[in-house]
């Protein structure tokens, strides 16, 4: 089922939460509402669930206007950040709520409901907690029954906020994968909050990136990491160095770099700002030409890159990543003094 | 949920640990254990028979059926009354609310007596209704209407009290995900929000009971004190004091008494079982019986 969000705004107080939204989400697709805390992103999905009303604009699921419907009648199975599961339920319980609060006339019979329930929790591979409650279970089992929970009243879409928020790295890890094969299995529509810039470019289709209660960018993972629309967007999804400097003709100069710029669109200006991201730029052990000076603060090997944090003749903190090979070759070690150059760079605000 | 470890494992501190729970043991057997005592002594100082008789007479007897009256229509209205009111005010922000959080602990914050009076002057014979009232052949002040709508005005907060916090606490989540599942507004009363509340409703419920049986300065402001009729228990108790019939006063006071220690003691069974319903792990839906199966 499609999503149709049309110019969606809604303040709580003087707070704009969301600002005038639009956006279509189609039919079977994954996709990340991803922004800082206090974005917007959580409310978009209140409002696109019914769990929060527009002040203005209008929602459609399935190209059916459905604004002023609430969430009962929408249809959509909502997983809650901190779960909100029943306690006093069993898990089984939990599953089964959804289908016995149906009015009688479209009430499955008990044994219906039992064989569905049961075939639920074997999907999210729990069927043998079925008599737990929740206090019971450990984080990614309380999300998985919440999810089976959702998904036992058979929604037109899924939408989940934060749903690996509260989980330590190792589950959240498989549960992303398990959400990706469990999505491609079903196919439902979903939506997923997150703040994590990893977790949305690795699980959606599309991420949606939130800023102020705006849309920033909406594109797939690769677009919006390889063609950034903002400065917001640009910082937001990665580690960045920032450099200012003077723009003169077609170079720019930020302390000892020379950096051409062949193609900058926009007229002549006197402060340029360049951002490059910590695997662009390049360390030499020699002074060579366009390169900077700077002293090695912290080396970090943990990881299939090495990070270093290092700083910048003009005192600048700057943080570069390379192969462990090419950090062995430098012989990289605290206060050593080492000359860096840009490899490529993306130029974006000229002042 | 942490377990509780004592201040000084080591005992280092033990002294002083000891010198307070000594003081607070004196204390209570001072001011509460010793006076209980008294009470049920005086009571029986001239034996079974006695008793007997000052509890049964009709006057007692009719102070008994009205006590117990009132707090049966009591009880429910406010229970009603504090589950709506905690309700609004837990899940919901509208205006006018934090005005209705603070009108809910006005009658804790006024003397009884004061209440009382506001009662006699809404409904008295030259109150603002009253003379309608009287017109109309209504009697609600030195009358049974009185007494409830007092002990109504004086226990008003003890449930939404008691509620307040414990759904600020659990929020809105719940609520909104039985909705999310397709459940109606009744449905997600009784089958989530009800069962969630339960034991912070049944600790309010009897501290309500407690009052609506104990309260004296406001009733009796709306009594007028006519034995047989509008006397409650605490008021008969103060009639026979004041006419120097110290046993049967005692007696009466004795069954008082009685009624406060058993709600005292399911105060703490509650207490106690909410309690380990919070911190026990091993198996939390044990407390919440199937209500609705």
């Amino acid at each position: 089922m499609s999503i149709e969000v049309v110019h969606i705004s809604k303040r709580f107080g003087t707070f704009a939460a969301v600002e005038d939204v639009s956006l279509r989400i189609e039919t079977g697709e994954l996709v990340g509402l991803l922004g800082p805390s206090g974005s917007g992103k959580t409310t978009l999905l209140r409002v696109i669930g019914g769990l929060d009303m527009p002040d203005s604009g209008s929602v459609a699921i399935d190209d059916v206007e459905v604004t002023g419907q609430g969430v009962r009648q929408r249809r959509v199975g909502f997983v809650f950040q901190h779960y909100a599961l029943f306690r006093h339920l069993s898990v089984f319980d939990n599953v089964a709520f959804g289908l016995r609060v149906r009015p009688r006339s479209t009430r499955k019979s008990e044994s219906e409901i039992r064989g569905r329930v049961q075939q639920l929790l074997d999907l999210v591979q729990l069927g043998f907690l079925a008599d737990r409650y929740p206090a019971q279970l450990s984080g990614g089992q309380r999300q998985r029954v919440a999810l089976a929970r959702a998904l036992a009243v058979e929604p037109r879409l899924l939408l989940l906020d934060e749903p690996f928020g509260a989980l330590d790295a190792k589950v959240r890890k498989e549960l992303r994968r398990w959400l990706r094969q469990l999505h491609a299995e079903l196919r439902v529509t979903t939506v997923f909050v997150t703040h994590d810039q990893e977790e949305a470019l690795e699980l959606s289709d599309r991420v949606v990136i939130m800023n102020q209660g705006r849309l920033e960018q909406v594109g797939t993972p690769e677009q919006v990491y390889h063609a950034p629309s903002s400065l917001f967007v640009y910082q937001f999804l990665g580690e960045v160095n920032l450099f200012v400097g003077r723009v003169s003709g077609d170079k720019a100069y930020l302390g000892g770099m020379e950096v051409d710029l062949p193609n900058q669109a926009g007229a002549p200006a006197d402060v340029a700002r360049l951002f490059i991201r910590p695997h662009l730029l390049q360390v030499h052990a020699e002074p060579t030409t366009g390169a900077f000076r700077a002293t090695v603060v912290r080396i970090n090997r943990a990881g299939p890159s090495v990070k270093i944090e290092l700083l910048a003749e003009w005192g600048d903190p700057v943080f570069v990543e390379m192969s462990p090979e090419r950090c062995d070759q430098l012989k990289l070690a605290r206060d050593a003094v080492v000359f860096i150059s840009p490899q490529s760079h993306d130029l974006f605000v000229r002042e | 949920m942490t377990a509780r470890r004592p201040l000084h494992e080591d005992g280092a501190g033990a002294p002083i640990r000891w010198a307070l729970i000594a003081c607070a043991l004196v204390f209570l057997a001072a001011f509460l254990v010793v006076p209980l005592a008294a009470v049920i002594s005086a009571a029986f100082e001239q034996g079974w028979r006695v008793y007997w008789d000052s509890v049964t007479e009709p006057d007692a007897q009719s102070a008994i059926r009205l006590t117990l009256l009132t707090a049966l229509i009591v009880v429910p209205l406010n229970t009603v009354f504090g589950v709506a009111a905690a309700w609004a005010i837990a899940k919901f922000t509208f205006p006018g609310r934090t005005i209705l959080i603070t009108l809910i602990d006005l009658p804790f914050a006024v003397s009884p007596v004061i209440s009382g009076f506001v009662f006699v002057l809404l409904f008295g014979a030259n109150g603002l209704i009253g003379s309608w009232l009287a017109a109309h052949g209504m009697k609600i002040i030195f009358a049974f209407p009185g007494l409830v709508l007092t002990t109504l005005f004086v226990t008003a907060p003890f449930v939404a009290r008691e509620l307040i916090p414990l759904m600020q606490e659990q929020g809105p989540e719940i609520e909104e995900a039985a909705v999310a599942l397709g459940a109606s507004g009744w449905q997600t009363f009784w089958r989530i929000t009800l069962p969630n509340i339960k034991w912070g409703l049944l600790y309010g419920v009897i501290l309500l009971n407690a009052r609506a049986i104990g309260e004296f300065g406001a009733v009796s402001v709306v009594s007028g004190h006519i034995r047989g009729e509008t006397n409650t228990m605490p008021l008969h108790v103060e009639i026979l004091y004041n006419e120097y019939n110290f046993t049967a006063a005692f007696a009466v006071a004795s069954l008082l008494t009685l009624m406060a220690v058993v709600v005292l003691a399911a105060k703490s069974l509650i207490a106690w079982r909410t309690h380990a319903v919070l911190t026990t792990s091993a198996r939390p839906g044990l407390a919440v019986s199937d209500i609705h199966r």
